[in-house]
């Protein structure tokens, strides 16, 4: 290693540009492109507001205001108890759908992922970094999000069994929309990937049985919903934190979502 | 290593109906600076994206450090510095993160605080990329293309857009690469960068190869010369062109302003000024005007802008 400036004849103070090429390891890649991608978020105001003062504010509103009368669910009648589970699922489809989708699609438009693809980071890597960068920034939502609550007075019910079967849940749905976030940011353009990934988010916050519990709908209506990732995931971390076991039917919507969207993503996804 | 650098052989690329690129040989030996010359939409970046395995040939064969940059991407993807033309940088992003992450991609990377202070990127280290200068923005994406320390650096039109001092700034990094043994292959529409950057230059124009060849023998090549004296009035043209050699012209374009016309050496001027001696003629303002690349360039590509 050399590194001292040998270009006395350029008359700048260039270093030494000599040749010495190779790649870092591929955990090292794949550890710096997420940290970039957590602080590129966290420094986006927008993606701010979408990933933790809106889900905070719907927390706190739903909770203790009567905005909206949620009623029961899984057996649980207070109004914190039901809101939760959903706010956590909804805080998973602002970061892992609306949030990735937006930011790759621009990643994609700005040419960004070209020019990663000119780098030693494989699409692998890039792919696994994004998971762990969507996985960094919703366990602090997730960390936030269950500070309010309990200091609103949420009281879990359950196990380490209804624990285990809630973190599986949010894997499991942040995989489905993970894939479905990419899916769109890599077939659309990325002005209609930001307007359309708004729109899907409020249309399932609003009508997708992530925050209304579907016991509050007519049956027909919530058997179609309840296919919905959205909806999976919402009544299935209410009947997890509710202590009524494993919610095997939602574990296996969002399952079939993950792969169904994953696979699609894979055929379809345009890196330029 | 005996394998050039770049190897391009019959490269074929289409869009389409259009034929971007159309039998396009050419080869860059290692640790030379190679210019590819054209006008805009003559297949300069889309050669350098089929180097870069952006872009797979309709038929030719490509090879970068040896290798198919479609089948071996990975073994080239850290040897290889690319500058894409425009943007490949997120928005948000600041100039020394951005340098600080690309280096940690590499195993032995550029120390990027003299990268950052040699391209003046000093005082906007900072800044999001957004809110960067055009030139601030190219001289990043210079830096991108070498805090890797590849072997060989591909740049997309470096200086497009940017002011003379700027220009300078990737003038002295491409002079740098070429000291320190790194291949570099730059496109440009500029006659009198490739003249000034470059080992050898090839012009393309309309996807094909119309001259190959270093600056100087692109200019002198063929060259019609020009030779200017002014001197009195109304000297016999007809008398100097019969002393010089047969196809060497002789005019008076303007009142005691004399041009002659043909290959330049030094038995020609000898015999001009001898020729002035006898007729007791003394010629001032004795100048020799080569061909710039740029006659070259618009000889070859033609005058129609595009």
């Amino acid at each position: 290693m050399s590194g001292a400036s040998t270009g006395s004849d350029v008359g700048r103070l260039l270093p030494d540009l000599s040749s010495a090429p190779g790649a870092a390891s591929w955990s090292r890649m794949v550890r710096s492109q997420a940290a970039l991608e957590v602080r590129l978020l966290v420094r986006n105001g927008e993606q701010l507001l979408l990933t933790v003062v809106i889900p905070t504010v719907l927390l706190v509103l739903a909770s203790s205001v009567g905005v909206v009368d949620l009623g029961g669910s899984h057996g649980m009648t207070r109004r914190i108890d039901v809101v939760t589970p959903g706010i956590f699922g909804l805080a998973v489809m602002s970061t892992a759908f609306t949030g990735l989708a937006i930011a790759t699609g621009f990643e994609r438009r700005y040419g960004v992922l070209k020019r990663l693809g000119a780098s030693p980071l494989p699409r692998s890597g890039l792919l696994a970094a994004k998971a762990l960068a969507v996985l960094v920034v919703e366990t602090a939502q997730v960390l936030l999000l269950s500070g309010v609550a309990l200091a609103l007075g949420w009281a879990p019910r359950g196990s380490w069994v209804a624990l285990g079967a809630a973190v599986a849940l949010l894997v499991l749905g942040t995989a489905a929309f993970a894939a479905l976030g990419l899916l769109m940011a890599g077939t659309l353009k990325a002005e209609v990937t930001l307007a359309a990934a708004n729109l899907v988010y409020l249309l399932l916050l609003v009508g997708g049985g992530v925050l209304v519990p579907l016991e509050r709908l007519p049956d027909a209506v919530a058997a179609g919903l309840s296919l919905l990732p959205s909806a999976a995931l919402g009544e299935g971390l209410r009947q997890a934190l509710a202590g009524q076991g494993v919610a095997w039917a939602a574990l296996a919507v969002l399952l079939a979502w993950a792969v169904g969207a994953g696979a699609l993503t894979a055929k379809l996804f345009r890196w330029e | 290593m005996t394998h050039p650098a770049i190897d391009v052989q019959r490269l074929v690329k289409r869009y389409g109906r259009t034929t971007a690129v159309d039998d396009l040989s050419l080869v860059v030996e290692a640790g030379t600076v190679l210019g590819l010359l054209g006008p805009n939409g003559a297949g300069k970046t889309t050669t350098v994206e089929c180097l870069e395995g952006y872009r797979r040939p309709d038929s030719g064969v490509v090879r970068v450090l040896g290798l198919d940059p479609g089948r071996d991407a990975a073994a080239l993807r850290p040897r290889v510095g690319v500058m894409l033309q425009t943007g490949g940088v997120y928005p948000g992003v600041r100039p020394e993160e951005m340098l600080r992450h690309l280096a940690r991609l590499h195993s032995s990377p550029l120390p990027v605080e003299p990268l950052i202070e040699a391209l003046g990127l000093d005082a906007c280290r900072r800044t999001p990329y957004r809110r960067l200068s055009g030139g601030e923005q190219q001289r990043l994406s210079l830096a991108m293309a070498l805090v890797g320390r590849p072997e060989l650096v591909l740049l997309d039109e470096p200086t497009a857009g940017l002011d003379p001092q700027a220009r300078h700034a990737v003038w002295d990094v491409v002079r740098q690469l070429r000291h320190d043994g790194v291949t570099v292959l730059v496109t440009t529409h500029l006659m009198d960068e490739a003249e000034r950057l470059c080992d050898r230059v090839v012009v393309v124009d309309a996807g094909r190869v119309v001259a190959d060849g270093s600056p100087a023998e692109l200019t002198s090549a063929g060259a019609e010369n020009t030779l200017r004296f002014s001197a009195p009035v109304g000297l016999d043209v007809s008398s100097l062109e019969a002393a010089l050699p047969e196809g060497v012209v002789v005019t008076e374009d303007a009142p005691g302003a004399y041009r002659v016309l043909g290959p330049l050496d030094p038995r020609l001027l000898a015999t001009v000024t001898t020729w002035c001696a006898a007729h007791d003629v003394m010629p001032e303002g004795f100048s020799l005007e080569r061909r710039t690349l740029e006659d070259v360039f618009l000889e070859l590509t033609g005058r129609a802008l595009r």
